[in-house]
């Protein structure tokens, strides 16, 4: 390893580390980026779904590099509320403007997180892969640099907390502790081969067009989360999220979940014949604004997963870990410019996040998931309720239509009643609006 | 359920480190306070296994996929899980 001091050393090759590595290299900054797996993406999990926007404006025009490993973009987009196997109810958009650029687009992260981290080498970033960080180094109350769990010493100025959702590094510094149950969802995924005649076949794609499936309600077993089916070239991503608490109460095996997810008929035909080719397991960080740490402090940022930067009513999080890597990275230069690594520069990473998406976005949703935990029946009395008032819409069976309008609003007011429904639309309005 | 995670971890790409990165803090919590070992149902690798014979908490930590899990999970506090040393541990290939 060198013996120069880095300007900055950043923890985790992910989205966040990795465009805080490039843009600040890419700036003139000395940059160490450490990754813990053998090599970047080794150890991270995700659906996944990539938004165009946040990349792009760490590497304009990347969908444009034939080495970009891009799986699918997504033109159509699903929403499934299923109530038992019986019946699901099912919304869709797909639009002509999600193609070029793509709106977002699917990848496996394990071989996105190998390029991306490339393009921040080709800026100038020092990639050290298979490192882990045993210790926070300090000298005259500010922080000098960090050693591996080899006992190497790489001297710093700065570092960068994105080693994700378990962040080891901001355990040491001290600024979290350990995330509660209902801080954070587990989620379980399968990889699924299958012939790439038969994804366009099923899912009514052509060429390089994906679609994405997210299915709520009876699926999870009423629990808070959901489950996906995302397109992939030649494979299939499956999993189910749900929050650890709501799994803690019930005490159900994730993979056994997983399963009972892969046998609903809205999932089965899908996946018929395709076979297993990866497991993984993850946690996602869904305590969101009220769960994030102080963002900066003497000589430290944290962003990504590590922050609590997750927004789980739009599945988006690797897009929010990129903004605020580039936050960072652009921090990162401003502080070499300065010669000033203390909180006061610093603070202009929180600056550049409070006036972007990610605040606005996180504050907008912070008391739902709280708010949907005071009453778990939300995510079964709705599935239902709507199911059934589908069934009523399409069944003709020689009743009028006011006779099945009637009955709907009936079933409506007896199993939830104007008041709770007027109260659940409260709560829950931060979902849609 | 064995076989379905016997299975699933099969698929999956391991360097194994000679030794443990999940430790017990004291084992007797297991075997004498815990009362639904909750690590042995939401481990989604299947890396606890209660073995009423012996009393005791395997700590399979060979299969861990590294979710981190069950740092929160154990309502005493008892895991001890740290990432295993850089470059050991699982290895996604797809992700």
């Amino acid at each position: 390893m060198p013996e120069d001091i880095f300007d900055a050393v950043v923890v985790g090759a992910g989205p966040c580390g990795t465009a805080c590595a490039l843009i600040s290299a890419k700036g003139g900054a000395n940059v160490a980026l450490m990754e813990r797996g053998e090599y970047p993406g080794a150890k991270n999990v995700q659906g996944a779904v990539m938004y165009t926007k946040m990349l792009a404006d760490v590497i304009p025009e990347f969908w444009k590099d034939p080495t970009c490993p891009i799986e699918r973009r997504v033109m159509e987009q699903r929403m499934v509320l299923t109530h038992g196997a019986q019946d699901w109810t099912s919304f869709s958009y797909r639009s002509e403007k999600f193609r070029e650029p793509p709106n977002c687009f699917t990848v496996l992260r394990s071989k996105f997180d190998q390029w991306f981290a490339a393009q921040a080498e080709k800026a100038g970033a020092n990639l050290f892969s298979g490192v882990t960080i045993s210790e926070i180094m300090r000298a005259n109350g500010s922080i000098s640099g960090v050693k591996t769990s080899e006992g190497e010493e790489l001297a710093s100025k700065m570092i960068v907390a994105c080693d994700g959702v378990n962040s080891i590094i901001a355990q040491k510094l001290g600024i979290i502790d350990e995330w509660r149950m209902d801080e954070v969802a587990m989620g379980v995924k399968e990889v699924l081969s299958l012939p790439k005649e038969k994804i366009e076949d099923r899912f009514n794609v052509e060429g390089d067009e994906g679609v994405t499936i997210e299915l709520f309600g009876g699926i999870t077993q009423n629990m808070l989360g959901y489950a996906f089916v995302y397109t992939n070239k030649e494979t299939l991503s499956i999993g189910v999220g749900c929050k650890l608490s709501d799994l803690r109460r019930n005490l159900i095996k994730p993979y056994d979940l997983l399963d009972f997810a892969k046998k609903h008929p809205m999932i089965s035909r899908l996946i018929k014949g395709a076979k297993p080719v990866e497991y993984s397991a993850h946690l996602i960080p869904e305590g969101g604004f009220n769960s994030m740490p102080p963002l900066y402090g003497n000589g430290y940022l944290i962003g990504g997963d590590a922050a609590q930067m997750i927004n789980p009513t739009h599945r988006e999080g690797s897009n929010l870990a990129m903004a605020s890597g580039r936050y960072a990275g652009e921090t990162i230069l401003e502080a070499k410019k300065r010669g000033d690594y203390s909180s006061a520069t610093l603070s202009l990473y929180e600056k550049k996040v409070k006036g972007g998406f990610i605040w606005s976005d996180l504050w907008g949703i912070r008391d739902l998931e709280s708010n949907i935990e005071k009453d778990h029946s939300v995510f079964e009395v709705y599935p239902r309720l709507i199911n059934e008032a589908m069934y009523h819409h399409f069944t003709v069976d020689g009743r009028t239509k006011k006779e099945h309008k009637k009955e709907t609003i009936k079933m409506f007011l007896k199993e939830r009643g104007l008041l709770k429904m007027m109260r659940d639309a409260w709560r829950l309005k931060s979902a849609v609006a | 359920m064995q076989v379905a995670i016997d299975e699933r971890l099969g698929l999956l790409t391991y360097k194994n480190d000679h030794e443990t990165h999940i430790k017990l803090r004291k084992e007797e919590v297991c075997s004498k306070d815990c009362k639904d070992k909750a690590c042995t149902f939401l481990c989604p690798a299947e890396v606890y296994l209660w073995n009423p014979a012996a009393s005791q908490l395997k700590v399979q930590y060979e299969n861990c996929i590294e979710c981190g899990g069950c740092r929160m999970i154990c309502p005493w506090d008892n895991i001890d899980c740290d990432w295993p040393r850089g470059g050991y541990g699982v290895a996604y290939k797809y992700g």
